[in-house]
């Protein structure tokens, strides 16, 4: 049976973690490509609809990428992104899907490593943790490489 | 305004674990002010009670809407084309919306989404207190603009009371004696023979003590 490849949406601060995927292109780093993307105009913009809307749709696993502590462009985006993943992982561990497919990562601009190993790291704990029961496709997924269908 | 708390998800979803359609409806009022029934909240709530429920095997089919105002007929009377089909309405309202919908929509089943807790105000951002006691006669105006009814816990109108130590209330060191407010206010102003004066007995029966009351302005009613 082909191991299962994860369908993981990551929202991503403009100035920060979106910045550092671009590094980690320009340094030409190989991470998983399981992850797909979400530029955001601030960590601060995620909502708990949002995120739970994401798990609706069947996506294995969510990470929310923000600014380090002090360095939020918006002054206290991160902090509130932080606050309202950990009200979502609560949701989530409620009503069985479990909180640990949610996460948030600080990623500054300039860490284009960090970038890759946080998307690596994600892609390993989902697929540790196995495919969503909301995941229609899973088995499916795995044939293709890292899912490109949504 | 009211301020509500909802209920865990677990109480709600078990309220409605036979139902196959349910419509959870938010109310754009007190509980939107207060972050625990309005829109956003009522879009959380259907998305985790839709995706725990498919997790059991027993999916749901639910809607959202949010009403202006679940406490008025008229704001209620527009959801009916959402409601024809659904076999329970979740109510994010307050208690007074619960009833209202129980009431115009006689044949379906409606909850309770939330656990309404007091009449107050926000501290700050996501904290908000309990400030009035609704008891039907106001006195702010003999105790400086400090409510005794509600903020000093036994509702005494002669206090401070015994428990009263370093300002605060022996049922709780975080808890400010309302009565050591009022005094340190009216003597601020200037007001403290005002304390001094004596007061008739009040009127109890003017707050819950009296039955449900209503209230009647008969210049804005509409004739028949």
């Amino acid at each position: 049976m082909p191991e299962f490849e994860p369908k993981i949406v990551a929202f991503c601060c403009r100035y920060c973690a979106y910045t550092a995927a671009d590094l980690a292109g320009s340094m030409r780093l190989q991470y998983s490509p399981n992850i797909r993307v979400v530029e955001m105009p601030c960590s601060g913009t995620i909502e708990h609809g949002l995120i739970l809307n994401a798990f609706e749709k069947g996506v294995d696993g969510v990470y929310i990428a923000g600014c380090n502590l002090g360095d939020c462009h918006f002054l206290k985006g991160n902090v509130r992104a932080i606050k309202r993943v950990a009200a979502v992982k609560k949701i989530l561990d409620e009503i069985g899907l479990g909180g640990q497919r949610l996460e948030f990562f600080h990623i500054p601009a300039s860490e284009g490593t960090k970038f890759a190993k946080v998307a690596n790291e994600m892609t390993e704990r989902i697929r540790q943790l196995g495919p969503s029961p909301l995941n229609k496709n899973a088995a499916g997924n795995a044939q293709k490489e890292g899912g490109q269908t949504v | 305004m009211i301020v509500a708390q909802q209920k865990p998800i677990s109480e709600i979803a078990q309220m409605i674990s036979d139902c196959k359609k349910v419509l959870f409806l938010g109310c754009a009022g007190c509980v939107t002010v207060c972050l625990s029934g309005g829109e956003k909240e009522t879009d959380v709530l259907a998305s985790a009670i839709r995706i725990k429920r498919t997790l059991e095997n027993n999916p749901l089919e639910a809607t959202t809407f949010t009403c202006t105002r679940q406490c008025d007929p008229e704001y209620i009377a527009g959801i009916d084309n959402l409601v024809k089909d659904v076999d329970a309405i979740v109510s994010l309202a307050c208690g007074v919306g619960v009833q209202y919908l129980a009431e115009r929509f006689m044949d379906k089943w409606v909850v309770p989404a939330m656990d309404t807790k007091f009449a107050g105000g926000s501290v700050v951002h996501g904290l908000w207190e309990e400030k009035c006691g609704l008891c039907g006669e106001c006195i702010l105006h003999r105790t400086g603009g400090i409510c005794p009814i509600i903020r000093c816990s036994k509702s005494i109108l002669n206090g401070p009371c015994g428990g009263s130590q370093y300002g605060k209330c022996e049922i709780n060191k975080d808890i400010d004696c309302a009565w050591q407010l009022i005094y340190d206010r009216m003597k601020a102003l200037g007001k403290l023979d005002k304390l001094m004066e004596i007061q008739p007995l009040k009127d109890w029966s003017k707050s819950r003590d009296g039955g449900p009351r209503k209230s009647i302005r008969e210049d804005v009613m509409i004739d028949e």
